[in-house]
């Protein structure tokens, strides 16, 4: 289990002026549970978009289990979002969808799996994130917590090897977001997924994580596991951090 | 009950000039129905073809709609009717009418649908991509259900606009509505009522046509998740 | 039968007479349009529902029957009321009567954009009436509506053509005319539609021309 399941190689994206990753080499193995953190504009965002195919490097080299990314071709890139999904800061749910369909459609269409057999698998889920009463409601019926949680059952719907959370907390009051992290852990403990998260949410990370990795300007700072970085942080940009992350809650 | 009288004139009018009438209400019926048709597809093709990520595709479609809606519809229908038979296509006159319009309205949808297509928020297509859902599947059932909704209420404009071209026709002798209205104005000589009938008529129509697309945009946004408080 | 450039460009003469007839009926029709559709707004926007009501009920109307049937109303019925307009003053009017309907709907639209804060804190200001028009709502309008007017005045152009049922000798009566002397309608009706979709574009051109040099002005840009 010690081999590396994502590899970023000397990958370098710039949005014209503003070098968002600079040479960034890191590696991920099967079932680790990763969190990028650091200030916004660090490039973590970018770091899952590229993974989930969102988004290309300028250069440098990135595979996922063996597959490369950028240039692939459509196979590879077939099987890389096939193991790969993702949700989202502005959950993003399908508005014209209700919670059921959003949940079941994808597995339906894309895996090609059975409708009772998605309308089950979504039902376990709902009840995982504890929205199986909502099960027939819109999104536009429901809070931000609620969408998020839906979101994530969506997410785990498509049976993923890898999970990438995109601060799925920043747009939710304090309250609702605790819900869903809530719901993350529960996920983080019953599910053999690997996860990338980027977060602000430092308690989370100390609990579910086991490595976390400090991004500034585009290059990872200072990595180890949560209670090196989070309690003892070396670098002095991520003890600058961490105190402004804290004053914040 | 009926007098000789009542049964050969109705407000002052001849059966028969009703009769025409009539027959020109339903030409212009005729028309905005397969003009509305035609049109859609040209807007739903051109617009759908704006996002293409052919650059040959998306150039014919930019090209068209800039054409035609730089074009007169009049002076399509004129080109079609009068000019195409010297190349050697004879379209029949209905047909060339239904085609001008279609033509002229269609660019006009064409820009609405490529605006409301683009008015969706890329957080949409993240998440298609995240779910793993294919590009054709992701409009299918992501984008245009949802863009549908925004679109009506433009089309349902365009439509009265369709509408209103098709009096054109009636310069290229198809006898639609206000054709009839010039035959019946010739022979009765009353020309400020037929005129003030005939914007009646079309006014009617337009006030149909508008409850039509608003029942139609209810039932959209129902269809695309939209909660309608209740 | 193949199209003859020499036939073509033979027509282009009279064409561009029908051309400057088209254009003078705008430069007459476009600020009747403008000045009419600025004075339908204020009924539009009155508390009292029986000012507001039948104003827009009439506005509804004539922005939804055709234009054509428009023109030859007041072409054959004005002079029955002892009104004698020329072919020409009668396009020109008809037209601008038809585009105030939607020059009005623009200015409302326009108007209703700024915010109501913005009217608040004029009153908090204790600006006067004018003052708060002249000074915060139209300049916060006008970027809004020059968009819409621009494309209303190529639309008002391109429904030029239409006065050739009212015998106004413009662009199509004379590719007609041409086309009747030559018995070839396809290079006449072909060379007077190349003019029109240039025209259009150079309209379109200035109408962006003009939005740009307002933002600059204005700082919006």
């Amino acid at each position: 289990m010690t081999e590396d399941f994502i590899t970023f190689r000397n990958v370098s994206k710039r949005f014209g002026k503003n070098v968002v990753l600079d040479d960034l080499c890191f590696s991920v193995r099967e079932r680790q549970r990763i969190t990028l953190i650091g200030p916004s504009g660090s490039g973590k965002t970018t770091i899952l978009r590229m993974l989930m195919t969102l988004m290309r490097p300028d250069s440098g080299l990135i595979t996922v289990g063996g597959d490369q990314l950028f240039p692939a071709d459509e196979q590879q890139v077939a099987r890389v979002r096939r193991r790969m999904t993702m949700v989202f800061q502005q959950y993003n749910l399908f508005p014209n969808m209700n919670v059921l369909r959003n949940i079941t459609m994808a597995p339906m269409k894309v895996l090609g799996v059975p409708e009772d057999e998605a309308v089950d698998r979504a039902r376990k889920l709902l009840e995982l994130v504890g929205l199986t009463a909502k099960l027939s409601h819109y999104p536009s019926q429901l809070s931000g917590g609620q969408q998020q949680r839906v979101a994530i059952a969506r997410a785990l719907a498509m049976q993923p090897d890898v999970l990438l959370l995109d601060e799925v907390t920043a747009a939710l009051d304090p309250e609702l977001a605790a819900e869903v992290l809530d719901v993350l852990r529960d996920v983080a403990d019953s599910l053999d997924v690997t996860m990338l998260c980027v977060t602000h949410a430092m308690r989370f990370a100390r609990d579910i994580s086991d490595q976390v990795l400090m991004f500034c300007t585009g290059k990872i700072i200072e990595s180890g596991p949560p209670e090196q970085i989070l309690e003892a942080p070396q670098h002095e940009r991520t003890q600058r951090f961490l105190r402004s992350v804290l004053e914040e809650v | 009950m009926f007098g000789a009288a009542a049964m050969t004139t109705m407000l002052g009018l001849p059966i028969p000039l009703w009769q025409r009438l009539a027959d020109g209400l339903a030409v212009t019926l005729q028309l905005t129905v397969f003009g509305a048709l035609l049109a859609a597809v040209f807007a739903f093709l051109a617009g759908f073809a704006r996002i293409s990520r052919l650059r040959l595709v998306r150039g014919i479609a930019f090209g068209y709609t800039e054409a035609f809606r730089g074009l007169p519809a009049l002076v399509v229908l004129f080109w079609l009717v009068f000019a195409l038979p010297s190349l050697g296509w004879q379209l029949d006159p209905l047909a060339a009418s239904v085609i001008a319009v279609a033509l002229n309205i269609g660019a006009y949808g064409a820009e609405v649908v490529r605006s409301a297509l683009a008015a969706i928020p890329p957080g949409q297509w993240d998440a298609a991509t995240a779910v793993n859902l294919s590009r054709g599947q992701t409009l299918r059932m992501v984008i245009l259900p949802q863009a549908v909704v925004t679109m009506i209420p433009s089309l349902s404009n365009l439509l009265i606009e369709l509408l209103k071209a098709t009096a054109l026709v009636s310069l290229v002798y198809v006898q639609d509505l206000t054709f009839q209205g010039q035959i019946v104005r010739a022979a009765t000589g009353k020309t400020a009522a037929v005129f003030l009938g005939l914007l009646l008529g079309y006014g009617l129509i337009a006030l149909v046509l508008s409850g039509l697309m608003r029942a139609l945009e209810h039932a959209a946004g129902k269809w695309a998740g939209r909660v309608v408080n209740s | 039968m193949n199209f003859d450039w020499n036939v073509a460009w033979h027509s282009v003469p009279a064409l561009l007479d029908g051309l400057l007839t088209a254009l003078l009926s705008i430069a007459i029709g476009y600020p009747l349009a403008i000045a009419l559709g600025l004075l339908l707004v204020f009924p539009q926007r009155s508390a009292r529902p029986w000012i507001r009501i039948p104003v827009r009920v009439v506005v509804e109307f004539i922005r939804s029957t055709p234009l054509l049937v428009q023109l030859f109303f007041l072409f054959y019925v004005l002079p029955a009321f002892g009104v004698e307009l020329s072919a020409f003053a009668t396009g020109a009017i008809g037209l601008g009567l038809h585009y105030a309907t939607y020059t009005s709907e623009v200015f409302r639209a326009g108007i209703e954009s700024v915010p109501t804060g913005q009217w608040d804190a004029a009153t908090a200001l204790n600006l006067s009436t004018t003052r708060t028009w002249w000074s915060v709502v139209l300049p916060q309008a006008i970027p809004k509506v020059l968009p819409p007017l621009g494309n209303y005045a190529i639309a008002m152009f391109k429904d030029t053509p239409q006065l050739t049922a009212i015998t106004v000798l413009e662009v199509l009566s004379a590719a007609r005319a041409e086309g009747a002397q030559t018995f070839r309608y396809l290079e006449a009706i072909t060379m007077a539609g190349l003019l029109y979709l240039l025209v259009s574009l150079v309209l379109a051109w200035l109408a962006r021309r003009v939005e740009q040099r307002y933002a600059t002005t204005r700082g919006i840009a």
